[in-house]
């Protein structure tokens, strides 16, 4: 996935990357909540490893990780960002557009039984292209209707798969 | 040996229905459609379209897929070859000198030699495929669950250490990658884990959904984030051909390569991304170094070649033993158990028809791959034309359509962005997706192992160290880990060799 090589640069860089605690938090609190998880489970009598092994295993695994990635911080170890054909890691990272493929993302989950996968992917698609900085707003809604209400048929004509026709029972 | 070959005959003639046909056809059209879209490498393209083998026979369904490998790995290098800013670390050698050639008006050449090494290599690998699988896998039926277990540590440590800067973000990948496996039920004492009072959970996750989440939504997010304001420099494609020398100059490294590429792809070594980079380095010091940098297409046809012979190579372990080793094995796989199929020494003789069917498969895709790519390249370079806004919307949608229709359940979307969101952190973190990938199929199937083993041992751990095999692996993990730093010490040299040629590059543009 990486397309830079490892920069033996990296490691004498100034500065922290101090974003990575919070990755080392989650790492932290899953590792928890795994280890937590595994001592509420009951151990029956034949079985000699028991549900418990592994999730303790794999908690304990995961906090070590935490710790170490924390140290690691600390000490200025930066991460080496993923690269790829339309990334451009010379701008900062524009999160205002993130936030708003994921707003995109849950109007859907929240419409698309009530709506129907028709309507609801017709505006994840025009929401999705909006979002990420079309203004051929027209053109976007056809393609989106296009594209979900293509998809539904094909689901349903050549795989025999429903999707929730919502709105749009009976009219499709 | 004769025999294999006999079934792999047999198998032809089953894949080669006209039904059949059509099938590889179709998966090799939009495996290649999908690969050659920027930000997507083959793994994502078989993830984002298991919805469509769903009503398909496992039969079928496998031809699919093996088209959409096939195609999906082209469409990769088109892209590097095209685009010069490639998604994915085993293209990144081709379009080293492929970019170079497009640039110097060869791209026709760089493309004809990719495409006739990848039929080349995955052939012959396919072949090899067909001689080796069975025969590991009348030794695997023999193999027990401690060493079972060994191998897996071994598969799990070798792709969290081999590859990336840093082994301690591949252990973050690969322990949060066990955590989700986890999820669901323990099939000992039926007992919920970690599904916190959640009923969709409790079936355990689809790995599907955690693929194309992280994958497929991961990567759209983070492009978003950090999406190209500036155009693409896309360069302009004919039908690709090859002069007499050309193909003089192409086939000696395309079986060199080929060499490189098959044993890699066996071991779980991060798939392409070494042999394809000692291709490259081999070709260089054989070939007219004066022309490596500005476009020597002995440092395309090498690297090519060994890139698909290590995607044939992958398919032993997967068949032989259920063991995948790369991304694509285990979408793969995952595939074959949603099918009720399990994975393991026995799918060779449970269900050879299936096996065989899918290695023919492997060829005729091959071939297809030649006959349809060839004369359509100049439509795939219009592909990278797509908006980008438009581009990532239709990834979205697509991911998003793959993950309702499994259970028609809003609640797969919701876990498809949780997924996203973790896949979105792992680019800004530098964190490999591989061990992820990896942990999420193999931990439960090292749990069940292990249980395995203990059950009978009645308890005893010493049971995981008497067996002579796994006693082997465990030695070969140690050397491993131990002699890292010396493997790091050489790969350290890498970046001189890389570096050398960006620089002139860069040079070259500005």
């Amino acid at each position: 996935m990486t397309t830079t090589t490892p920069d033996p640069a990296a490691d004498t860089t100034p500065g922290r990357d101090l974003g990575q605690l919070g990755l080392c938090a989650l790492l932290l609190v899953l590792g928890a909540v795994t280890l937590y998880d595994a001592s509420t489970l009951e151990v029956g009598f034949a079985d000699v490893v028991g549900p418990r092994v592994f999730p303790y295993v794999i908690g304990t695994g995961l906090v070590v990780v935490g710790v170490l990635l924390t140290v690691a911080t600390w000490r200025g170890s930066v991460p080496e960002p993923d690269g790829g054909e339309d990334v451009d890691l010379t701008e900062p990272a524009d999160w205002l557009t993130v936030l708003k493929l994921v707003a995109v993302v849950l109007v859907v989950i929240a419409t698309v039984d009530v709506l129907g996968w028709a309507v609801s992917g017709a505006v994840l698609f025009a929401g999705a292209a909006w979002a990420l900085g079309s203004r051929t707003l027209v053109r976007d809604v056809l393609v989106g209707i296009v594209l979900a209400v293509a998809s539904w048929y094909v689901f349903f004509v050549g795989l025999g798969i429903p999707l929730t026709p919502g709105v749009l029972d009976g009219i499709l | 040996m004769m025999d294999n070959l006999d079934l792999l005959w047999g198998g032809l003639a089953d894949a080669a229905s006209p039904m059949n046909l059509l099938y590889a056809a179709i998966g090799v059209f939009l495996g290649t459609f999908i690969g050659v879209l920027p930000g997507i490498g083959p793994a994502m393209a078989i993830a984002l379209l298991l919805p469509v083998t769903y009503s398909l026979d496992p039969t079928s369904a496998f031809i699919m897929f093996a088209g959409i490998y096939y195609g999906g790995m082209f469409g990769g290098s088109t892209t590097s070859i095209l685009l010069n800013t490639p998604g994915e670390s085993a293209s990144v050698i081709t379009a080293m000198e492929g970019n170079k050639m497009a640039r110097a008006g060869r791209g026709a050449q760089a493309l004809a030699t990719a495409a006739v090494g990848s039929f080349i290599a995955g052939t012959i690998g396919t072949l090899l495929v067909a001689l080796f699988a069975p025969a590991l896998a009348d030794v695997a039926v023999e193999i027990g669950a401690p060493s079972y277990f060994a191998l897996m540590v071994l598969a799990l440590v070798m792709t969290t250490t081999v590859l990336g800067a840093s082994p301690l973000r591949g252990f973050a990948a690969l322990f949060l990658g066990l955590a989700i496996g986890l999820v669901g039920l323990d099939l000992n004492t039926g007992q919920p884990r970690l599904t916190f009072g959640i009923t969709q959970l409790v079936d355990r996750l689809d790995i599907v959904v955690v693929a194309v989440g992280i994958f497929a939504l991961g990567e759209a997010l983070w492009v978003a984030a950090h999406l190209r304001r500036k155009p693409v420099h896309i360069i302009p494609v004919g039908r690709p051909w090859m002069g007499r020398d050309d193909w003089r100059r192409s086939w000696k490294p395309w079986l060199r390569g080929t060499a490189y590429g098959f044993p890699f792809g066996t071991l779980p070594a991060g798939g392409a991304e070494i042999p394809t980079f000692l291709s490259y380095v081999t070709e260089r010091r054989l070939g007219r170094t004066d022309e490596f940098g500005k476009g020597a297409i002995e440092g395309v046809a090498g690297p090519e070649a060994a890139n698909n012979a290590s995607a044939a190579g992958m398919f032993v372990p997967m068949l032989a033993l259920g063991l995948p080793v790369t991304a694509t094995a285990s979408v793969m796989l995952s595939a074959l158990q949603s099918y009720g199929i399990q994975p393991g020494p026995q799918l060779m003789s449970d269900h050879a028809d299936l096996v065989w069917t899918l290695l023919a498969s492997l060829l005729i895709g091959n071939v297809l791959l030649l006959v349809l790519n060839l004369p359509l390249a100049p439509l795939w370079a219009k592909l990278l034309r797509i908006p980008r806004p438009q581009l990532y919307a239709g990834i979205l949608f697509f991911a998003c359509l793959g993950a309702y229709a499994t259970n028609l359940d809003p609640f797969d979307i919701g876990l498809l962005l949780v997924f996203g969101l973790l896949g979105l952190m792992m680019r800004r973190f530098g964190l490999p997706v591989l061990p992820l990938i990896l942990g999420v199929i193999l931990g439960p199937l090292m749990e069940t192992k292990l249980r395995e083993a203990m059950a009978i041992s009645d308890g005893d751990y010493g049971v995981l160290v008497r067996e002579p095999l796994a006693v082997v692996v465990y030695v070969v993990i140690v050397l491993f880990v131990v002699g890292r730093p010396l493997l790091s010490r050489w790969r350290r040299h890498e970046p001189e060799v890389l570096d050398g040629v960006d620089d002139k590059e860069k040079e070259g543009i500005s």
